[in-house]
Protein backbone atom coordinates (compact mmCIF):
# COMPACT_ATOMS: atom_id res chain seq x y z
CA UNK A 1 0.00 0.00 0.00
CA UNK A 2 1.04 3.40 -0.45
CA UNK A 3 1.68 5.27 2.43
CA UNK A 4 3.51 8.36 1.16
CA UNK A 5 1.91 9.17 -2.15
CA UNK A 6 3.50 13.16 -2.27
CA UNK A 7 7.02 11.80 -1.58
CA UNK A 8 7.15 8.23 -2.93
CA UNK A 9 8.78 9.62 -6.43
CA UNK A 10 11.52 11.65 -4.85
CA UNK A 11 15.05 10.95 -4.46
CA UNK A 12 17.02 14.27 -4.92
CA UNK A 13 20.47 12.01 -5.85
CA UNK A 14 18.59 10.66 -9.02
CA UNK A 15 16.64 13.69 -9.82
CA UNK A 16 12.90 13.97 -10.76
CA UNK A 17 11.04 10.85 -12.75
CA UNK A 18 10.90 11.47 -16.67
CA UNK A 19 7.14 10.70 -17.85
CA UNK A 20 7.80 7.38 -18.78
CA UNK A 21 9.10 6.56 -15.54
CA UNK A 22 6.78 8.72 -13.88
CA UNK A 23 3.93 6.59 -16.20
CA UNK A 24 5.65 3.19 -14.55
CA UNK A 25 4.60 4.14 -11.30
CA UNK A 26 0.89 4.79 -11.90
CA UNK A 27 2.05 8.52 -12.63
CA UNK A 28 -1.44 9.64 -14.97
CA UNK A 29 -3.36 6.71 -14.03
CA UNK A 30 -6.15 9.56 -12.66
CA UNK A 31 -6.39 10.97 -16.09
CA UNK A 32 -6.76 7.68 -17.22
CA UNK A 33 -9.46 7.54 -14.55
CA UNK A 34 -11.16 10.69 -16.21
CA UNK A 35 -10.73 9.36 -19.38
CA UNK A 36 -13.20 6.39 -18.58
CA UNK A 37 -16.19 8.33 -17.82
CA UNK A 38 -15.75 10.00 -14.30
CA UNK A 39 -17.64 13.67 -14.54
CA UNK A 40 -16.33 16.79 -13.56
CA UNK A 41 -19.07 16.79 -10.88
CA UNK A 42 -17.67 12.90 -9.62
CA UNK A 43 -14.37 14.50 -9.68
CA UNK A 44 -15.60 16.93 -7.40
CA UNK A 45 -17.32 14.96 -5.30
CA UNK A 46 -15.01 12.71 -4.72
CA UNK A 47 -12.43 15.63 -3.53
CA UNK A 48 -14.74 16.60 -0.93
CA UNK A 49 -15.29 12.90 0.22
CA UNK A 50 -11.70 12.87 0.84
CA UNK A 51 -11.50 15.78 3.46
CA UNK A 52 -8.42 17.35 1.72
CA UNK A 53 -7.90 20.89 3.51
CA UNK A 54 -5.75 23.84 1.65
CA UNK A 55 -2.05 23.14 2.85
CA UNK A 56 -1.57 26.81 1.78
CA UNK A 57 -1.76 28.32 5.42
CA UNK A 58 -5.38 28.75 5.91
CA UNK A 59 -6.28 24.95 5.79
CA UNK A 60 -9.75 25.66 3.83
CA UNK A 61 -11.60 22.33 2.11
CA UNK A 62 -10.81 22.04 -1.40
CA UNK A 63 -13.63 20.32 -2.15
CA UNK A 64 -15.94 23.06 -0.75
CA UNK A 65 -13.98 25.70 -2.18
CA UNK A 66 -13.92 24.68 -6.27
CA UNK A 67 -17.94 23.81 -5.51
CA UNK A 68 -18.48 27.65 -4.74
CA UNK A 69 -17.60 28.14 -8.96
CA UNK A 70 -20.47 28.84 -11.02
CA UNK A 71 -21.42 26.14 -13.13
CA UNK A 72 -23.68 25.27 -16.40
CA UNK A 73 -24.28 27.32 -19.56
CA UNK A 74 -25.09 30.74 -17.65
CA UNK A 75 -21.82 30.63 -16.16
CA UNK A 76 -18.64 32.39 -17.61
CA UNK A 77 -17.05 29.59 -20.10
CA UNK A 78 -13.79 30.43 -19.34
CA UNK A 79 -12.57 29.36 -16.00
CA UNK A 80 -9.44 29.67 -14.60
CA UNK A 81 -6.58 27.36 -12.60
CA UNK A 82 -3.95 28.21 -10.71
CA UNK A 83 -1.42 26.82 -8.68
CA UNK A 84 0.51 29.02 -5.76
CA UNK A 85 4.17 28.08 -6.14
CA UNK A 86 5.07 31.19 -4.66
CA UNK A 87 6.62 29.77 -1.56
CA UNK A 88 7.87 32.55 0.62
CA UNK A 89 6.48 32.04 4.09
CA UNK A 90 9.87 32.39 6.44
CA UNK A 91 10.81 29.18 7.12
CA UNK A 92 8.82 27.21 4.56
CA UNK A 93 10.54 24.71 2.36
CA UNK A 94 7.86 22.18 1.09
CA UNK A 95 6.45 23.30 -2.01
CA UNK A 96 10.45 23.36 -3.48
CA UNK A 97 10.70 19.77 -2.67
CA UNK A 98 7.81 18.81 -4.19
CA UNK A 99 8.56 21.04 -7.77
CA UNK A 100 12.24 19.56 -7.91
CA UNK A 101 11.32 16.04 -7.03
CA UNK A 102 8.45 14.88 -9.05
CA UNK A 103 7.38 17.83 -10.98
CA UNK A 104 5.09 15.50 -12.95
CA UNK A 105 2.84 14.87 -9.94
CA UNK A 106 1.89 18.57 -9.91
CA UNK A 107 0.83 18.71 -13.10
CA UNK A 108 -1.10 15.40 -12.87
CA UNK A 109 -3.12 17.34 -9.75
CA UNK A 110 -2.88 20.50 -12.04
CA UNK A 111 -5.12 18.50 -15.21
CA UNK A 112 -7.52 16.93 -12.19
CA UNK A 113 -7.98 20.63 -10.57
CA UNK A 114 -8.77 22.26 -14.16
CA UNK A 115 -11.30 19.28 -15.24
CA UNK A 116 -13.29 18.91 -12.13
CA UNK A 117 -13.83 23.12 -12.55
CA UNK A 118 -13.71 22.73 -16.00
CA UNK A 119 -11.19 25.01 -16.55
CA UNK A 120 -9.68 25.27 -20.18
CA UNK A 121 -6.02 27.35 -19.10
CA UNK A 122 -3.97 26.58 -15.83
CA UNK A 123 -1.21 29.19 -14.81
CA UNK A 124 1.73 28.18 -12.19
CA UNK A 125 2.88 30.99 -10.46
CA UNK A 126 6.18 30.06 -9.29
CA UNK A 127 8.47 31.78 -6.80
CA UNK A 128 11.21 33.80 -9.48
CA UNK A 129 13.79 32.38 -7.06
CA UNK A 130 12.97 28.84 -7.46
CA UNK A 131 15.31 28.40 -10.82
CA UNK A 132 15.63 24.77 -10.39
CA UNK A 133 11.96 24.24 -10.09
CA UNK A 134 11.22 26.23 -13.04
CA UNK A 135 13.80 23.69 -15.40
CA UNK A 136 12.33 20.85 -13.86
CA UNK A 137 8.22 21.84 -14.20
CA UNK A 138 9.37 23.09 -17.97
CA UNK A 139 10.60 19.57 -18.41
CA UNK A 140 7.88 17.77 -17.58
CA UNK A 141 4.23 20.29 -19.02
CA UNK A 142 6.67 19.36 -22.83
CA UNK A 143 6.83 15.84 -21.93
CA UNK A 144 2.98 16.21 -20.77
CA UNK A 145 2.08 17.62 -23.71
CA UNK A 146 4.08 15.20 -25.89
CA UNK A 147 2.33 12.13 -24.18
CA UNK A 148 -1.22 13.66 -25.08
CA UNK A 149 -2.02 14.81 -21.09
CA UNK A 150 -2.39 18.66 -21.99
CA UNK A 151 -3.41 19.99 -25.06
CA UNK A 152 -6.65 19.96 -26.77
CA UNK A 153 -9.24 16.88 -26.53
CA UNK A 154 -6.58 15.13 -23.57
CA UNK A 155 -6.95 10.83 -24.10
CA UNK A 156 -10.00 11.20 -25.99
CA UNK A 157 -12.13 13.22 -23.38
CA UNK A 158 -12.80 16.16 -25.68
CA UNK A 159 -11.41 18.36 -22.29
CA UNK A 160 -8.98 21.07 -23.62
CA UNK A 161 -6.22 22.46 -21.06
CA UNK A 162 -3.12 24.47 -21.67
CA UNK A 163 -0.61 25.23 -18.64
CA UNK A 164 1.45 28.34 -18.66
CA UNK A 165 4.13 28.77 -16.37
CA UNK A 166 4.80 32.25 -14.65
CA UNK A 167 7.83 33.12 -12.59
CA UNK A 168 7.92 36.00 -10.70
CA UNK A 169 10.38 38.23 -9.05
CA UNK A 170 10.38 38.14 -5.70
CA UNK A 171 7.34 40.00 -3.13
CA UNK A 172 5.45 37.68 -0.62
CA UNK A 173 2.68 39.51 -0.56
CA UNK A 174 2.10 37.63 -4.18
CA UNK A 175 1.31 34.67 -2.71
CA UNK A 176 -1.95 36.14 -1.26
CA UNK A 177 -4.37 34.79 -3.47
CA UNK A 178 -5.96 38.20 -4.66
CA UNK A 179 -2.50 39.86 -4.84
CA UNK A 180 -1.13 37.29 -7.05
CA UNK A 181 -3.98 37.58 -9.35
CA UNK A 182 -2.89 40.74 -10.40
CA UNK A 183 0.21 40.14 -10.25
CA UNK A 184 -0.76 37.46 -12.85
CA UNK A 185 -2.60 40.54 -14.52
CA UNK A 186 0.62 42.51 -14.95
CA UNK A 187 -0.74 45.09 -12.15
CA UNK A 188 1.29 45.93 -8.90
CA UNK A 189 -0.08 42.76 -6.64
CA UNK A 190 -1.82 44.30 -4.08
CA UNK A 191 -4.88 42.44 -2.68
CA UNK A 192 -8.60 42.77 -3.56
CA UNK A 193 -11.33 43.32 -1.93
CA UNK A 194 -13.17 40.35 -1.09
CA UNK A 195 -15.67 39.93 -2.01
CA UNK A 196 -15.85 38.74 -4.61
CA UNK A 197 -14.09 36.02 -4.28
CA UNK A 198 -11.60 34.70 -6.81
CA UNK A 199 -14.09 31.40 -7.41
CA UNK A 200 -16.72 33.97 -8.79
CA UNK A 201 -15.01 36.70 -10.34
CA UNK A 202 -10.96 35.70 -10.26
CA UNK A 203 -8.56 35.96 -13.22
CA UNK A 204 -9.60 38.75 -15.54
CA UNK A 205 -13.09 38.56 -13.77
CA UNK A 206 -13.61 34.69 -14.64
CA UNK A 207 -14.05 32.03 -12.12
CA UNK A 208 -10.91 31.18 -11.16
CA UNK A 209 -9.47 28.60 -8.01
CA UNK A 210 -6.31 29.35 -6.73
CA UNK A 211 -5.10 26.33 -4.64
CA UNK A 212 -1.17 25.56 -2.99
CA UNK A 213 1.58 23.15 -4.53
CA UNK A 214 0.69 20.93 -1.96
CA UNK A 215 -2.76 20.65 -2.06
CA UNK A 216 -2.54 19.97 -5.91
CA UNK A 217 -0.13 17.24 -5.42
CA UNK A 218 -2.88 15.30 -3.19
CA UNK A 219 -5.19 14.84 -5.88
CA UNK A 220 -4.06 12.40 -7.97
CA UNK A 221 -3.47 9.55 -5.52
CA UNK A 222 -7.43 10.43 -4.68
CA UNK A 223 -8.66 9.89 -7.86
CA UNK A 224 -5.82 6.88 -8.58
CA UNK A 225 -6.45 4.62 -5.28
CA UNK A 226 -9.43 5.99 -3.93
CA UNK A 227 -11.03 8.01 -1.32
CA UNK A 228 -11.05 5.04 1.43
CA UNK A 229 -7.19 4.55 0.92
CA UNK A 230 -6.83 8.20 1.64
CA UNK A 231 -8.87 7.58 4.36
CA UNK A 232 -6.38 5.39 5.66
CA UNK A 233 -3.58 7.57 5.81
CA UNK A 234 -4.30 9.87 8.30
CA UNK A 235 -3.46 8.79 12.28
CA UNK A 236 -5.79 11.79 13.27
CA UNK A 237 -8.97 13.69 12.34
CA UNK A 238 -7.72 15.67 9.52
CA UNK A 239 -7.15 13.20 5.91
CA UNK A 240 -4.04 12.37 4.16
CA UNK A 241 -0.65 13.07 4.57
CA UNK A 242 1.62 16.04 4.39
CA UNK A 243 4.75 17.68 4.38
CA UNK A 244 6.43 18.69 7.74
CA UNK A 245 9.40 20.59 8.34
CA UNK A 246 12.04 21.54 11.01
CA UNK A 247 14.62 24.05 10.64
CA UNK A 248 16.83 25.43 13.63
CA UNK A 249 19.23 24.61 15.56
CA UNK A 250 18.02 20.51 15.63
CA UNK A 251 20.54 17.70 14.76
CA UNK A 252 18.73 16.75 11.69
CA UNK A 253 16.60 19.71 10.03
CA UNK A 254 15.02 18.25 6.68
CA UNK A 255 11.07 17.87 5.89
CA UNK A 256 9.54 14.67 6.08
CA UNK A 257 5.78 13.01 4.62
CA UNK A 258 4.59 11.91 7.98
CA UNK A 259 0.42 11.09 8.18
CA UNK A 260 -1.18 14.29 9.69
CA UNK A 261 -2.29 13.29 13.32
CA UNK A 262 1.16 12.43 14.16
CA UNK A 263 2.66 13.83 17.59
CA UNK A 264 5.07 16.59 17.32
CA UNK A 265 7.51 14.39 19.37
CA UNK A 266 7.49 11.96 16.55
CA UNK A 267 8.63 14.84 14.34
CA UNK A 268 10.86 16.47 16.53
CA UNK A 269 12.78 13.90 18.12
CA UNK A 270 12.40 10.92 15.49
CA UNK A 271 13.04 12.52 12.80
CA UNK A 272 14.55 16.59 13.12
CA UNK A 273 16.97 14.54 15.80
CA UNK A 274 16.28 16.65 18.73
CA UNK A 275 18.42 19.39 19.66
CA UNK A 276 22.23 20.21 19.57
CA UNK A 277 23.90 19.14 22.07
CA UNK A 278 24.14 21.56 25.03
CA UNK A 279 21.10 23.26 23.75
CA UNK A 280 17.34 23.25 24.83
CA UNK A 281 14.20 23.78 23.24
CA UNK A 282 12.70 27.18 23.85
CA UNK A 283 9.98 27.19 22.02
CA UNK A 284 8.87 26.98 18.13
CA UNK A 285 6.62 28.19 15.58
CA UNK A 286 4.86 25.03 14.03
CA UNK A 287 3.93 26.27 10.56
CA UNK A 288 5.96 29.15 9.26
CA UNK A 289 6.57 32.82 10.35
CA UNK A 290 2.59 33.91 10.25
CA UNK A 291 2.14 31.41 13.72
CA UNK A 292 1.94 31.32 17.42
CA UNK A 293 4.55 30.16 19.03
CA UNK A 294 4.19 26.63 21.24
CA UNK A 295 6.24 25.53 24.08
CA UNK A 296 8.23 22.40 24.74
CA UNK A 297 4.72 21.42 27.09
CA UNK A 298 3.06 21.26 23.50
CA UNK A 299 5.39 18.30 22.15
CA UNK A 300 2.88 15.86 23.13
CA UNK A 301 -0.03 17.26 20.72
CA UNK A 302 -0.12 16.35 17.54
CA UNK A 303 -0.40 17.48 14.08
CA UNK A 304 -3.90 18.45 13.31
CA UNK A 305 -5.45 21.50 12.14
CA UNK A 306 -7.90 21.44 15.16
CA UNK A 307 -5.10 20.31 17.87
CA UNK A 308 -2.99 23.35 17.27
CA UNK A 309 -5.55 25.79 16.98
CA UNK A 310 -6.58 25.06 20.08
CA UNK A 311 -3.23 25.41 21.36
CA UNK A 312 -3.37 28.95 20.17
CA UNK A 313 -1.37 28.26 17.26
CA UNK A 314 -2.29 27.39 13.54
CA UNK A 315 -0.30 24.15 11.66
CA UNK A 316 -0.68 26.52 8.81
CA UNK A 317 2.29 25.22 6.28
CA UNK A 318 3.48 22.70 8.65
CA UNK A 319 6.81 23.79 8.77
CA UNK A 320 8.05 24.38 12.31
CA UNK A 321 11.11 26.97 12.97
CA UNK A 322 12.71 25.94 16.36
CA UNK A 323 13.97 28.62 19.13
CA UNK A 324 16.71 27.43 21.12
CA UNK A 325 18.21 28.28 24.52
CA UNK A 326 21.00 30.13 23.12
CA UNK A 327 19.35 31.91 20.39
CA UNK A 328 17.37 35.34 21.40
CA UNK A 329 13.81 35.23 21.32
CA UNK A 330 13.62 39.19 21.07
CA UNK A 331 15.77 38.42 17.89
CA UNK A 332 13.75 36.35 16.51
CA UNK A 333 10.81 38.17 16.87
CA UNK A 334 12.60 41.25 15.83
CA UNK A 335 13.71 39.48 12.43
CA UNK A 336 10.25 38.17 11.63
CA UNK A 337 9.07 41.79 12.07
CA UNK A 338 11.93 43.15 9.38
CA UNK A 339 10.58 40.71 7.24
CA UNK A 340 6.86 41.41 7.40
CA UNK A 341 7.23 45.20 7.52
CA UNK A 342 9.62 45.03 4.13
CA UNK A 343 6.84 42.93 2.67
CA UNK A 344 4.00 45.16 3.61
CA UNK A 345 2.31 46.07 0.02
CA UNK A 346 1.77 49.56 1.40
CA UNK A 347 -2.04 49.70 0.34
CA UNK A 348 -3.65 49.54 4.41
CA UNK A 349 -2.21 52.40 6.79
CA UNK A 350 -2.11 49.81 10.20
CA UNK A 351 0.26 47.49 8.59
CA UNK A 352 1.79 50.42 6.10
CA UNK A 353 2.79 51.99 9.01
CA UNK A 354 2.53 50.02 12.11
CA UNK A 355 4.84 47.44 11.03
CA UNK A 356 8.12 49.96 10.57
CA UNK A 357 7.22 51.67 13.62
CA UNK A 358 7.54 47.78 15.15
CA UNK A 359 10.57 46.92 13.71
CA UNK A 360 12.03 50.34 14.65
CA UNK A 361 11.39 49.29 18.40
CA UNK A 362 12.83 45.88 17.85
CA UNK A 363 15.95 47.62 16.84
CA UNK A 364 15.91 49.60 19.88
CA UNK A 365 15.65 46.89 22.05
CA UNK A 366 18.49 45.19 20.37
CA UNK A 367 20.65 48.24 20.57
CA UNK A 368 19.88 47.97 24.37
CA UNK A 369 17.99 51.15 24.10
CA UNK A 370 14.44 49.55 24.84
CA UNK A 371 11.76 50.82 27.16
CA UNK A 372 8.74 50.37 29.18
CA UNK A 373 6.39 52.48 26.98
CA UNK A 374 8.29 50.41 24.21
CA UNK A 375 7.01 47.14 25.79
CA UNK A 376 3.44 48.93 25.86
CA UNK A 377 3.12 49.69 22.26
CA UNK A 378 4.48 46.96 21.16
CA UNK A 379 1.69 45.38 22.96
CA UNK A 380 -0.86 47.63 21.45
CA UNK A 381 0.09 47.02 17.73
CA UNK A 382 -0.72 43.40 18.23
CA UNK A 383 -4.59 44.78 18.48
CA UNK A 384 -3.59 47.60 15.92
CA UNK A 385 -2.24 44.64 13.56
CA UNK A 386 -4.88 41.76 14.15
CA UNK A 387 -7.35 40.41 12.44
CA UNK A 388 -10.02 42.86 10.87
CA UNK A 389 -8.06 46.07 11.02
CA UNK A 390 -6.16 45.23 7.57
CA UNK A 391 -7.14 44.67 4.23
CA UNK A 392 -5.39 41.21 3.99
CA UNK A 393 -4.09 38.62 6.21
CA UNK A 394 -0.36 39.60 5.90
CA UNK A 395 -0.49 41.99 8.88
CA UNK A 396 -2.42 39.87 11.70
CA UNK A 397 0.10 36.84 10.40
CA UNK A 398 2.53 39.22 12.03
CA UNK A 399 0.87 39.75 15.02
CA UNK A 400 0.78 35.29 15.20
CA UNK A 401 5.00 35.51 16.36
CA UNK A 402 4.57 39.33 18.00
CA UNK A 403 1.55 38.51 20.39
CA UNK A 404 2.81 35.24 21.48
CA UNK A 405 6.19 36.05 21.89
CA UNK A 406 5.34 39.33 24.35
CA UNK A 407 3.50 36.43 26.34
CA UNK A 408 5.80 33.66 26.44
CA UNK A 409 9.25 35.56 26.67
CA UNK A 410 7.81 38.34 28.67
CA UNK A 411 11.21 37.67 30.80
CA UNK A 412 13.32 38.41 27.91
CA UNK A 413 11.59 41.76 27.21
CA UNK A 414 12.28 43.15 30.29
CA UNK A 415 15.88 41.68 30.85
CA UNK A 416 16.95 43.73 27.31
CA UNK A 417 15.24 46.69 29.11
CA UNK A 418 17.08 46.19 32.39
CA UNK A 419 20.46 44.82 31.36
CA UNK A 420 20.47 47.68 28.35
CA UNK A 421 21.57 45.29 26.11
CA UNK A 422 20.65 41.98 24.70
CA UNK A 423 21.31 39.36 27.37
CA UNK A 424 22.50 36.30 24.55
CA UNK A 425 25.51 38.69 23.03
CA UNK A 426 28.76 37.88 24.51
CA UNK B 1 1.12 63.08 -24.82
CA UNK B 2 1.17 59.85 -26.57
CA UNK B 3 -0.83 56.72 -26.38
CA UNK B 4 1.23 54.96 -23.72
CA UNK B 5 0.80 58.44 -21.53
CA UNK B 6 4.51 59.70 -21.56
CA UNK B 7 5.69 63.41 -22.42
CA UNK B 8 7.45 62.88 -25.85
CA UNK B 9 10.49 64.13 -24.44
CA UNK B 10 11.11 60.84 -22.85
CA UNK B 11 9.61 58.67 -25.72
CA UNK B 12 12.43 60.07 -27.72
CA UNK B 13 15.16 58.68 -24.99
CA UNK B 14 13.44 55.00 -25.62
CA UNK B 15 15.90 52.05 -27.37
CA UNK B 16 14.58 50.09 -29.82
CA UNK B 17 13.85 46.53 -28.18
CA UNK B 18 16.25 43.73 -30.26
CA UNK B 19 14.83 41.27 -32.40
CA UNK B 20 15.30 38.33 -29.53
CA UNK B 21 13.56 40.83 -27.45
CA UNK B 22 10.48 41.10 -29.58
CA UNK B 23 10.83 37.37 -30.00
CA UNK B 24 10.46 36.63 -26.57
CA UNK B 25 8.12 39.21 -25.72
CA UNK B 26 5.41 38.39 -28.91
CA UNK B 27 5.51 34.65 -27.23
CA UNK B 28 4.63 35.97 -23.74
CA UNK B 29 1.94 37.84 -25.23
CA UNK B 30 0.44 34.60 -26.50
CA UNK B 31 -0.23 33.25 -22.87
CA UNK B 32 -2.09 35.65 -21.71
CA UNK B 33 -5.49 36.88 -22.24
CA UNK B 34 -4.23 40.55 -22.39
CA UNK B 35 -0.95 42.14 -23.47
CA UNK B 36 -1.12 44.55 -21.08
CA UNK B 37 -0.34 41.63 -18.50
CA UNK B 38 3.28 41.30 -19.90
CA UNK B 39 4.50 44.06 -18.19
CA UNK B 40 6.50 41.86 -15.89
CA UNK B 41 7.48 39.21 -18.45
CA UNK B 42 8.79 42.00 -20.41
CA UNK B 43 11.04 43.42 -17.91
CA UNK B 44 12.63 40.54 -17.33
CA UNK B 45 13.01 39.55 -20.34
CA UNK B 46 14.74 42.64 -21.49
CA UNK B 47 17.15 42.12 -17.99
CA UNK B 48 17.94 39.07 -18.84
CA UNK B 49 19.75 40.48 -22.46
CA UNK B 50 20.66 43.63 -20.79
CA UNK B 51 21.47 42.92 -17.31
CA UNK B 52 19.25 45.42 -16.19
CA UNK B 53 16.44 47.81 -16.78
CA UNK B 54 17.24 51.23 -17.73
CA UNK B 55 15.26 54.24 -18.07
CA UNK B 56 15.49 53.71 -22.15
CA UNK B 57 14.75 50.31 -21.53
CA UNK B 58 12.14 50.49 -19.48
CA UNK B 59 10.07 53.19 -21.91
CA UNK B 60 10.55 50.84 -25.27
CA UNK B 61 8.58 48.42 -22.86
CA UNK B 62 6.16 50.76 -22.23
CA UNK B 63 5.50 52.40 -25.99
CA UNK B 64 5.55 48.27 -26.98
CA UNK B 65 2.74 47.13 -24.82
CA UNK B 66 0.43 50.02 -24.90
CA UNK B 67 1.11 50.59 -20.77
CA UNK B 68 1.90 54.11 -19.21
CA UNK B 69 5.15 54.55 -18.01
CA UNK B 70 3.46 55.30 -14.35
CA UNK B 71 2.04 51.96 -14.34
CA UNK B 72 5.03 49.59 -15.78
CA UNK B 73 7.26 51.89 -13.27
CA UNK B 74 4.82 50.95 -10.51
CA UNK B 75 5.60 46.99 -11.35
CA UNK B 76 9.19 47.20 -11.89
CA UNK B 77 9.94 48.69 -8.47
CA UNK B 78 7.11 46.71 -6.50
CA UNK B 79 9.01 43.64 -7.47
CA UNK B 80 12.99 42.91 -5.37
CA UNK B 81 14.51 41.08 -8.30
CA UNK B 82 14.08 43.88 -11.24
CA UNK B 83 17.01 45.76 -10.82
CA UNK B 84 16.66 49.51 -12.22
CA UNK B 85 19.90 50.40 -11.43
CA UNK B 86 22.86 48.21 -13.47
CA UNK B 87 23.90 45.12 -11.11
CA UNK B 88 27.31 43.74 -10.85
CA UNK B 89 28.39 40.44 -12.94
CA UNK B 90 27.31 38.46 -9.93
CA UNK B 91 24.29 39.37 -7.99
CA UNK B 92 24.43 37.31 -4.36
CA UNK B 93 21.37 36.74 -2.73
CA UNK B 94 21.82 36.48 1.00
CA UNK B 95 18.75 35.16 2.93
CA UNK B 96 18.10 37.04 5.88
CA UNK B 97 14.68 35.23 7.28
CA UNK B 98 14.45 33.44 10.46
CA UNK B 99 15.94 30.11 9.89
CA UNK B 100 18.90 31.26 8.27
CA UNK B 101 19.57 34.15 11.29
CA UNK B 102 19.26 31.57 13.54
CA UNK B 103 22.03 29.66 12.23
CA UNK B 104 24.33 32.89 11.47
CA UNK B 105 23.57 34.60 8.66
CA UNK B 106 24.23 37.70 10.63
CA UNK B 107 28.29 36.63 10.25
CA UNK B 108 27.98 35.22 6.58
CA UNK B 109 26.81 38.83 5.92
CA UNK B 110 30.03 40.19 7.93
CA UNK B 111 32.20 38.44 6.33
CA UNK B 112 31.04 39.14 2.65
CA UNK B 113 30.86 42.56 3.18
CA UNK B 114 34.31 42.89 4.22
CA UNK B 115 35.92 40.15 2.36
CA UNK B 116 34.07 42.33 -1.45
CA UNK B 117 34.14 45.66 0.68
CA UNK B 118 30.10 45.72 0.06
CA UNK B 119 27.37 46.27 1.96
CA UNK B 120 23.77 45.21 0.99
CA UNK B 121 22.54 47.20 -2.16
CA UNK B 122 26.00 47.83 -3.61
CA UNK B 123 28.42 46.46 -6.49
CA UNK B 124 31.97 45.98 -5.88
CA UNK B 125 34.37 48.56 -7.94
CA UNK B 126 35.32 46.09 -10.40
CA UNK B 127 31.43 44.99 -11.22
CA UNK B 128 32.07 41.90 -10.32
CA UNK B 129 29.53 41.29 -7.46
CA UNK B 130 26.40 42.89 -6.56
CA UNK B 131 25.55 41.98 -2.83
CA UNK B 132 21.55 41.98 -1.82
CA UNK B 133 19.33 40.28 1.32
CA UNK B 134 16.70 37.90 -0.16
CA UNK B 135 13.31 36.79 2.22
CA UNK B 136 13.75 33.21 3.05
CA UNK B 137 14.65 31.12 0.18
CA UNK B 138 12.80 27.99 1.27
CA UNK B 139 16.17 26.17 1.97
CA UNK B 140 15.73 26.27 5.60
CA UNK B 141 16.94 23.02 6.69
CA UNK B 142 19.99 23.78 4.71
CA UNK B 143 20.40 27.26 6.67
CA UNK B 144 22.53 29.76 6.04
CA UNK B 145 21.69 29.48 2.42
CA UNK B 146 22.42 32.56 -0.56
CA UNK B 147 21.88 32.36 -4.09
CA UNK B 148 24.61 33.43 -7.00
CA UNK B 149 22.96 34.47 -9.68
CA UNK B 150 20.49 30.92 -10.71
CA UNK B 151 22.30 28.81 -8.33
CA UNK B 152 22.05 27.70 -4.45
CA UNK B 153 24.73 27.38 -1.82
CA UNK B 154 23.56 26.13 1.12
CA UNK B 155 25.12 25.18 4.64
CA UNK B 156 27.17 28.09 4.30
CA UNK B 157 30.62 28.72 6.72
CA UNK B 158 33.04 31.54 6.56
CA UNK B 159 35.22 28.81 4.50
CA UNK B 160 32.73 27.90 1.58
CA UNK B 161 32.01 31.77 0.98
CA UNK B 162 35.70 32.00 0.07
CA UNK B 163 35.58 29.01 -1.97
CA UNK B 164 31.95 30.30 -3.74
CA UNK B 165 33.76 33.73 -4.01
CA UNK B 166 36.89 32.15 -5.82
CA UNK B 167 34.47 30.07 -8.03
CA UNK B 168 32.99 33.16 -10.11
CA UNK B 169 35.89 35.60 -9.73
CA UNK B 170 37.78 32.27 -12.19
CA UNK B 171 34.42 32.19 -14.48
C1 LIG C 1 0.68 37.39 2.82
C2 LIG C 1 0.25 36.04 2.38
C3 LIG C 1 1.14 35.21 1.70
C4 LIG C 1 0.76 33.95 1.27
N1 LIG C 1 1.67 33.17 0.61
C5 LIG C 1 1.29 31.96 0.15
C6 LIG C 1 2.20 31.14 -0.59
O1 LIG C 1 3.35 31.50 -0.81
N2 LIG C 1 1.77 29.94 -1.05
C7 LIG C 1 0.48 29.50 -0.83
O2 LIG C 1 0.12 28.43 -1.29
N3 LIG C 1 -0.39 30.25 -0.14
C8 LIG C 1 -0.03 31.46 0.35
N4 LIG C 1 -0.95 32.23 1.02
C9 LIG C 1 -2.33 31.71 1.17
C10 LIG C 1 -3.14 32.01 -0.09
O3 LIG C 1 -3.73 33.29 0.01
C11 LIG C 1 -4.27 31.00 -0.30
O4 LIG C 1 -4.99 30.87 0.88
C12 LIG C 1 -3.79 29.63 -0.72
O5 LIG C 1 -2.97 29.70 -1.86
C13 LIG C 1 -4.98 28.76 -1.02
O6 LIG C 1 -4.57 27.46 -1.40
P1 LIG C 1 -5.05 26.18 -0.60
O7 LIG C 1 -6.54 26.30 -0.39
O8 LIG C 1 -4.69 25.06 -1.49
O9 LIG C 1 -4.29 26.17 0.70
C14 LIG C 1 -0.56 33.49 1.50
C15 LIG C 1 -1.46 34.32 2.18
C16 LIG C 1 -1.06 35.57 2.62
C17 LIG C 1 -2.05 36.43 3.35
S1 LIG D 1 -2.29 44.20 5.41
FE1 LIG D 1 -0.31 44.93 4.59
S2 LIG D 1 0.13 43.57 2.89
FE2 LIG D 1 -2.10 43.36 3.34
S3 LIG D 1 -3.10 44.89 2.03
FE3 LIG D 1 -2.67 45.93 3.96
S4 LIG D 1 -0.65 46.94 3.57
FE4 LIG D 1 -0.91 45.35 2.00
S1 LIG E 1 15.04 31.37 6.27
FE1 LIG E 1 16.74 31.33 4.91
S2 LIG E 1 16.13 29.82 3.48
FE2 LIG E 1 14.37 29.95 4.78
Amino acid sequence: MITKPLTKNIDMARGPLNISDYQAVDGYQSVQVIAKGLSPQDTLELVKASGLKGRGGAGFPTGLKWSFVPQGDNSPKQKYFVVNADEMEPGTFKDRLLMEGDPHLLIEGVIIGSYAIQASKAYIFLRGEYTVSERALEKAIDEAYEKGYLGSNILGTGFNLDVILHTSAGRYICGEETALLNALEGKRAIPRAKPPFPQVSGLWGKPTIVNNVETICNLPGILTYGVDWYHGLTKGKDHGTKLFGVSGKVNTPGCWELPLGTPIRELFENHAGGMRDGLELKGFLPGGGSTDFMLPEHLDLNLDYDEITKAGSRLATGTMIILDSGTCPVGMVGNLMKFFSQESCGFCTPCRDGLPWVDEIFNEFENGCGSEKDLEILHEHVDYLGPGRTFCALAPGATAPLGSGLKYFAEDFHRHIKDKRCPYKH
Amino acid sequence: MTSSGLIASSVTRARKLSAEEINEIEHEITLYADKKAVGLEALKIVQKHQGWVSDESLLAISQYLDIPGSDLEGVATFFNLIFRRPVGKNVILLCNSVSCWIMGCDEIKDYIKEKLGIDFGETSDDGEFTFLPVPCLGDCDRAPSMMVGDNLHRNLTLDKIDEIIQQYRNQ
